[in-house]
Order: C-alpha cells, then structure tokens, then sequence
C-alpha cells in the first residue's frame, strides 16, 4: 500500500531529484577515490566535502520548506534543530578520541580537563556509543520541537509571533551553548575530532562516504516529503496554511496537523546536523545563531517554496554562490545575499522552481487548449467520426 | 424515531466584549429538521452567535445546548464540529490551492486523525459520495479545477457542500447570497430547501426576496436579543422590526 502511494506520489521532478542523488552517491565518490589526481574528470576531495556540507545544508532547507511551505509556518529557529543534531554527533565524535587528546584523558574531552571538571557529566553517558548518539540525533530535536510546538500550536500563536518564539528558541539557545557550565565546549564548541564508527575522520575514503550518506539521505528526505505532500494530510497540510480556521470548524485540529509536521521536520533537521558537523570537522555556538536560520528561510525562497525540489536547489544555487562570492569579492556577500532575497521576493516570488512549473502548466494549459479548438472545428470533427467509423469495422 | 427534543436550545445567554454586551438575554430554539431564517440589522449579534453555538465564544452566562443535552458551552470548535454542527462562513472560505474535489475530500465524514491521514486512502464510497455531493452543488463540471478558479457564488456552493460532506445534523449558514446574482440566488434557496428536507439549518441573510424564497419561520434579532419571530409577513409587520432594522 505505502508502495503505491509513494509510486503516485511521485512527479517526474521528485522522480528526477531522487535519481540524479543517488547518481552523485556513486559517481562522485568513484571519481574522487578511483580517477587519479591529475585526470580532468578527478574531483578534488575538498569539492567533495564542499559539496556534501551543501547536501546537508538542502535537506536542512527540505525540512524548513514542509512547515514553511506546506504548513505555512515560517520558522526562524530552524538552525536550532540543525545545531541540535550536530551536537549530538559532535558529542560521539568527542568521545572517540580517547586518550588522542591533548591532556591524554581516557575518558573527558580537552575541554572538561581544562575546565578542571573530574568525572562526566551525567549527559555524555553513553555518547560513546554510535548508535546513543543516532538516537539522540532524532530524538533531542523532535522532542524539543514536539514540546514547543505543543505549547505554541496549543495556545493558537501564529504568523509573525510564532516566528519571532522561534527565533527567540533558537537565540536562547545559542546563549546557553556559550556558557562553560553548559558542558559543551562553551564558546569553542566541539572539534579535533579522529574517528567515525573506526574510520579516520580525515581520510578521502571517509569523506565520500560520507558524502555518498548525505546524498542518500537527501534523497530518503525527498521521498518522504513528497510522500507526506501527496497524501491526505499533504493536503491537509496545504488546508491549514491556507484557510485555518476553516480546518478547525471541519472538525480537524489545526494544533495536531501542525504539530506533527513541526516535530517531523525538526528530526530531518537533526539528521542534517548530524551529517554536517563529521564533514566540517566543527560543532560550536555559533551554529544556533538567528542569521543562520534566516539564511535557511533564504535558501528556501529562492529555489521555491511548496515545490519538493526547490529547496534543494535553492540551498545548492545560493551556497555555492557564497563559496564563490565570498572568494571574489568577500565584503559583499552580505549584500548580494540580502539583495537576491529581495530580488527573489519581488520578481520570482514562488522561487526558481515555482516559477518554471507555474511556466510549464500554462504551457500546457494553452497547448490543450489549442488543440482542443482544433478539435470543435467541424471538418476535423466530420473526419474524427469518419476514422472513428472505419475504426469500428 | 419522534424524538421531540428541540435541536438547539439557547437560554438566557449573553457574552460582552469589553463591556460591549454582543448577545443579551438571547433565547432561541430550534426544531429537528427546521429550517430558521435569522434576520437582523448589522451588530445584532447574527454571527456572535454562530460563533457561541460553534464553541468559538465562549458566552458569559447562558445555557447552550445541542441535540437534547449536549452542553456545547464544554466543547471547542473541532469538537462541535464532529458533535455534528457544520459553519458556513459570511466570507466564503474554500481551500483556493486544492481542486474543489480535494475540498470536498477533506470534508467528508469520517475519523480526523492527522497522522492516520498519512495513509489514508479514498474508497469507492467516499467517491461516490462525492459525486453525489458535487451533482448537488452542480460543480460536478468543475470537479478537478482549483478552487481559486470559482466565482464568487460557485465558492458560496462549494462550502456549502463541504457542510454537506460532513454530515452534520445542524447546519449554520451565514449570508449563502451575499454578492451573488438573481439566478445564482434562487439556485441557492433551491440548494438550501433541499438540504432542509434531511438537515436542521439557520440562515443568516439580509436578502429579504431570498427570506421570502426560504418561506420558512424567521427571527430577527437586534441588539443581542431577540425582537420578533414568527412568519415573514408577521415579522415585517411588526413595528419595531420596521423601526430598527427593515424601515431603513
């Protein structure tokens, strides 16, 4: 049954989205490991890295786009969830060090010798294991976000109020994750990392798997959202952000719709947090800052919100474009960001890929039409009557 | 079957909005299967009520209850909606991104579970019913079209076939003809006295021609309580009717 929904739900974009994942999954790690350094088609493994730092930031921007898109709730505090997820991942990555560490420590990170701390904290339990710390990555940021959103979705605060508590969640947290006491690296945040599940962090080998799980992943986070969208509650969804309380008075609860979405959304999140920190080798405070999550919203907008793919490429176009507009001309970037939002609001205001199927379906739409004015007129409806005729004997 | 309790009861009820007394005093009670027409000038309190006997307001003091004991002053929106109480909004509200199937769909009867609507799929009875309902509100040409894409009146139609697919026993209908032309009102009265033959329905309208159409019992409301009610010609004979609301 979940095969067939998922197979309808399937446009050829998503279809298309998907394949071309699972392409980069394969292709790219096999031109990085197997073509050697100087052959033209060799991707460098920075480009490697790079580009699976944008693969995690997309489906950060996926997540964002099934509240912000779907449900109509503009989150600011999305880079929270992300943050969270990489935390968690940072913390097992933490405790595979071992004794590596500067001060030798067998079991404390550097950063709890230094701070003279003698035992650890009750939280790092079991952040040795990889799979606690899987766990965690869903479970801390679809907690918090089930218990904020029970209390924001409960008590009906909506629109530009729900918005700024997300952003105030999220700026909340980036002060609490500076202070030392917290037990998180404070300011610094977690770093020096060596092994993942026993591979050397630093190897090619390491880095396109990692690159090749940040694409699947993706492409999971596509199937799923697309699943969710063609569904009853996909539409159910696209009720709530359009006409609430029209929901509500049907007999449906508006909270619930919300609430689930909002919670689904925050583990994608987390899981996009959790691939990012192994590959930039850094989880720190800043991570939760509010420009962040507002760059996220960015991301979204420009690639097209309420449309699967759109995020994605968004989130690909835009960072891309600061990796190499940062390099040209470095002062400006804050700019040209802030310029193409207003650029996108203003001339494409359903994104890159909202714009193109808006085009194509009126395409469409004038075509059928034109051939449905071919059809009325009377020589070629005689004919159809005639073929029709011969046809039946 | 002859079950003699009224459908709604409203007793002594009022509700103040910072002082401002919406509803004052107001009773009100409806038969099963009766058809009301609720009249009145603009502030009387037409839609305050609605929104008390839906669970949006909650009235101040007052009995409210639905289908013999059901207290619906204990209930919210969501849950008075499935008690069987279905709204029609003064604005038409459809859900303009779905096709008018879809909104049809996300009406009908049946369990409102968010999650359980992840798997949810359409059976050949639901179907049926849908095309039922879409023949009944004659946008079965339309059936696949975006909501948005409906004129004024088609999207009036529209919710009120979304009343329809809910099933409820009472339906609340407020201004159904506000905006729409001669022929789309009388397609209307036609559509509601049909839907009165198997419903209990109030109608809040200022069209006093589609009032006369309706040719059922009217109230007319002013001022949070309630001024006169009998037949339309008794109604508009009295004098304070004529005073407050149809001399102007």
């Amino acid at each position: 049954m979940i095969v067939r929904a998922l197979a309808d739900g399937f446009t050829w974009r998503v279809a298309a989205a998907v394949l071309v994942l699972v392409a980069a999954a394969i292709v790219v790690p096999v031109l990085n490991l197997s073509v050697p350094a100087g052959s033209a088609l060799h991707v460098p493994t920075y480009a490697v890295t790079l580009f699976g730092k944008y693969l995690t930031y997309a489906l950060l921007a996926l997540a964002l786009d099934l509240v912000w898109g779907y449900c109509g709730i503009l989150s600011l505090g999305h880079g929270a969830f992300f943050a969270l997820g990489g935390y968690a991942m940072g913390m097992y990555l933490m405790r595979q060090i071992g004794s590596r560490g500067v001060y030798g420590n067998p079991i404390l990170p550097d950063f709890m010798v230094f701070l003279n701390w003698k035992q650890l904290p009750w939280f790092w339990y079991g952040f040795d294991h990889f799979w606690v710390a899987a766990i965690m990555v869903l479970a801390v940021p679809g907690l918090l976000a089930f218990v904020f959103g029970w209390f924001a979705f409960r008590s009906r605060v909506t629109g530009v109020y729900l918005s700024i508590i997300t952003q105030a969640m999220t700026y909340a947290l980036l002060l609490a994750f500076f202070r030392n006491d917290m037990g998180f690296g404070g300011n610094n945040g977690l770093t020096d990392f060596k092994d993942i599940i026993g591979f050397d962090i630093q190897s090619d080998e390491t880095r396109a798997a990692l690159f090749a799980a940040s694409a699947l992943t993706l492409a999971l986070g596509v199937v799923l959202v697309a699943f969710f969208v063609k569904s009853k509650y996909g539409k159910l969804m696209i009720a709530v952000r359009d006409a609430e309380s029209r929901t509500r008075f049907l007999g449906w609860r508006p909270e619930n719709v919300k609430l689930f979405a909002f919670t689904a959304s925050a583990v994608m999140a987390g899981i996009a947090g959790a691939l990012y920190v192994p590959q930039v080798g850094i989880i720190n405070p800043s991570e939760f800052a509010p420009a962040n999550s507002i760059e996220v919203v960015i991301w979204t907008a420009v690639g097209g919100r309420a449309t699967v793919v759109g995020p994605i490429i968004g989130a690909l176009v835009v960072n891309w474009g600061k990796s190499w507009f940062t390099g040209a001309f470095p002062e400006f970037w804050l700019f040209a960001l802030g310029g193409l939002f207003i650029l996108v609001t203003l001339f494409l205001p359903k994104g890159i890929v909202g714009t193109l199927v808006e085009g194509w379906t009126a395409r469409r739409a004038r075509r059928a039409s034109a051939t449905a004015e071919k059809d009325v007129e009377p020589e070629s409806f005689g004919k159809d009557e005639e073929l029709r005729a011969e046809a039946a004997e | 079957m002859s079950d003699a309790r009224p459908i709604l009861y409203l007793d002594g009820v009022s509700v103040s909005f910072d002082g401002f007394r919406a509803i004052d005093n107001l009773s009100l009670v409806l038969e099963k299967g009766e058809m009301r027409a609720i009249i009145g000038p603009n502030g009387a309190g037409k839609t305050t009520m609605m929104d008390i006997i839906t669970g949006k307001t909650k009235p101040d003091e007052g009995e409210v209850f639905f289908d013999g004991d059901i207290d619906l002053t204990r209930h919210d929106e969501a849950d008075i909606a499935m008690l069987g109480i279905g709204r029609k909004f003064q604005k038409p509200t459809v859900f303009e991104s779905h096709t008018v199937e879809d909104n049809l769909l996300l009406a009908l009867k049946g369990k409102r579970s968010a999650v359980k609507a992840l798997f949810d799929r359409r059976s050949p009875r639901q179907a049926e019913r849908l095309g039922h309902i879409l023949e009944t509100i004659r946008l079965s040409a339309r059936r696949h079209d975006l909501a948005a894409g409906l004129s004024h009146g088609q999207k009036q139609w529209l919710e009120i076939g979304m009343l329809l697919a809910q099933d409820p026993k009472l339906l609340l209908v407020d201004e159904p003809v506000a905006g729409m032309t001669d022929a789309e009102t009388g397609e209307t009265a036609r559509l509601l006295k049909e839907i009165a033959q198997t419903h209990s329905v109030i109608v809040v309208e200022h069209d006093m021609q589609f009032v006369r159409e309706l040719g059922v019992k009217v109230t007319c409301l002013h001022e949070g309580s309630v001024l006169s009610e009998g037949t339309l010609d008794f109604v508009s004979a009295d004098q304070r009717v004529v005073e407050v609301y149809l001399g102007r």
